[in-house]
């Protein structure tokens, strides 16, 4: 299908965006690579009164360290943190992760800043600012406010956002300590939306994990960090069973729900399995074996 | 409000006056006549429809003609003719990588994208690759042979 018809506006900085999301009373919305907004207005599932292009408001596609800290502005394109030696090197469960978000044509376009507000509960990007603690950065008539990614996600495809609040950086904190990491993804087709996946990170200190960081998604509304298994594994040695402990708790912290697709059951095992083999991955990583 | 727009494709430049909620797909097809661009299921799942805008590999369908203005665009029909076909398009003709036609405009953009950003060392990775382009004949058995022969002739080895 096509497009109803909407008005169209370019603004060259986020203030007049802001400006102009606000003077559409809640019915305007942000165009940024346009990947998740252009089937819905092809569908006709959302009808905006205007839609406001972010293109060319400079400033908004940097990659930058600040000492512990990647600051990725919200227009960087998904191709560009999939290439990028940067996040390679600093946020290497991130860089794991890219190839998985749709396809090649689709990253060439899609922004960090609209994966994230359209808040898919399937979509990589999401998870990983949970993962990572990213600090979601948004702009609105009152000025600028700083948002835990945790606290961004509230459901499926809604996030805390006001109508005319824009997102405009991104900041992902580097786990310098975490040598060990993996992430693990099951699609039905290579690059569709995750049907489950984790994403694991850990410091080793003598031999047993003094620190991990786990993050699942699939398996409820929002991306969701847990933080149950990331104490239960603290203290763990390597070994199969302490995997198979990691994915009985990663199972049990976790309620999905049928779907017409998968059945609840299913989606629970699934996530096991995939908590497992990132175990073991991660592990292998941590003391320089290949995963 | 129509806005004006000013793009190259294939070299050639035009000037065009588009209402914004224009799907760049029917701009090229039905404002510039070219048809060589395939239309399949208009919501970016197909890939059939895909061009490169500024070398990058893109979904006509999910993009505006508005936002393209300034850009360059290279669709099927600028990747070579009938008489001097470009590598990809000749191994497609070679290894029998297409049946009925409708997917190809979009694998031979994706593969043009594929070479130019990937190794492409492996089937897996070909084939992944192409995971965002369907073809319903399912010939992608070739599809990935011609493919696999251009990666193989620019990675230096025999086919």
């Amino acid at each position: 299908m096509k497009p109803a018809a909407f008005d169209y506006v370019v603004p060259d900085s986020l203030e007049a965006a802001v400006q102009a999301l606000a003077a559409a009373n809640g019915d305007g919305k942000v165009m940024a690579g346009g990947q998740s907004l252009m089937p819905l207005l092809n569908f006709r599932m959302t009808r905006p009164s205007i839609v406001v292009d972010l293109m060319r408001i400079p400033g908004l596609s940097s990659i930058e360290l600040k000492s512990d800290t990647v600051s990725i502005g919200a227009l960087t394109r998904h191709a560009d943190l999939e290439f990028s030696h940067l996040i390679a090197a600093r946020l290497p469960v991130m860089a794991a992760a890219m190839p998985h978000v749709a396809h090649l044509a689709i990253r060439n376009r899609g922004t960090i800043g609209g994966s994230l507000s359209h808040a898919d509960p399937a979509a990589e990007l999401p998870m990983l600012a949970v993962f990572y603690g990213a600090t979601i950065k948004a702009q609105g008539p009152n000025g600028r406010r700083e948002i835990p990614a945790e606290e961004f996600f509230i459901s499926a495809l809604t996030n805390c956002l006001e109508p005319e609040e824009i997102v405009f950086e991104i900041d992902f904190p580097v786990l310098k300590a975490h040598i060990g990491w993996a992430f693990e993804e099951v699609a039905r087709r290579f690059g569709d939306f995750a049907l489950a996946c984790i994403a694991v990170s850990f410091e080793l200190r003598d031999g047993r994990i003094a620190d991990a960081r786990v993050a699942v998604m699939g398996v409820a509304d929002t991306p969701r960090r847990l933080r149950e298994a990331e104490d239960a594994v603290r203290g763990a040695q390597r070994g199969g069973e302490t995997a198979a402990r990691f994915a009985e708790v990663v199972r049990s912290c976790v309620s999905p729900s049928d779907d017409i697709h998968f059945s609840a059951e299913y989606r629970k095992n699934l996530i096991g399995a995939l908590a497992e083999k990132a175990f073991m991955a991660a592990w292998a990583r941590a003391v320089g074996e290949k995963p | 409000m129509k806005r004006d727009i000013g793009v190259t494709v294939n070299g050639r430049r035009y000037e065009a006056r588009v209402e914004p909620r224009r799907l760049l797909s029917d701009f090229l097809r039905d404002t510039l006549g070219l048809t060589g661009t395939h239309v399949g299921c208009e919501h970016g799942v197909c890939g059939a429809c895909t061009i490169l805008i500024n070398g990058d590999s893109v979904r006509s369908c999910l993009t505006l003609a508005v936002r393209v203005d300034g850009m360059e665009i290279v669709t099927v029909e600028g990747l070579g003719s009938p008489d001097q076909l470009n590598a990809l398009q000749s191994e497609f003709r070679e290894k029998h990588g297409l049946q009925c036609g409708f997917c190809t405009p979009g694998m031979l953009i994706t593969g043009m994208d594929l070479l130019k950003k990937y190794p492409l060392a492996s089937d897996q990775e070909i084939r992944e690759g192409l995971s965002g382009n369907l073809c319903r004949c399912t010939g992608y058995q070739n599809i990935v042979a011609a493919i696999r022969a251009v990666a193989r002739l620019r990675n230096g080895s025999a086919t």
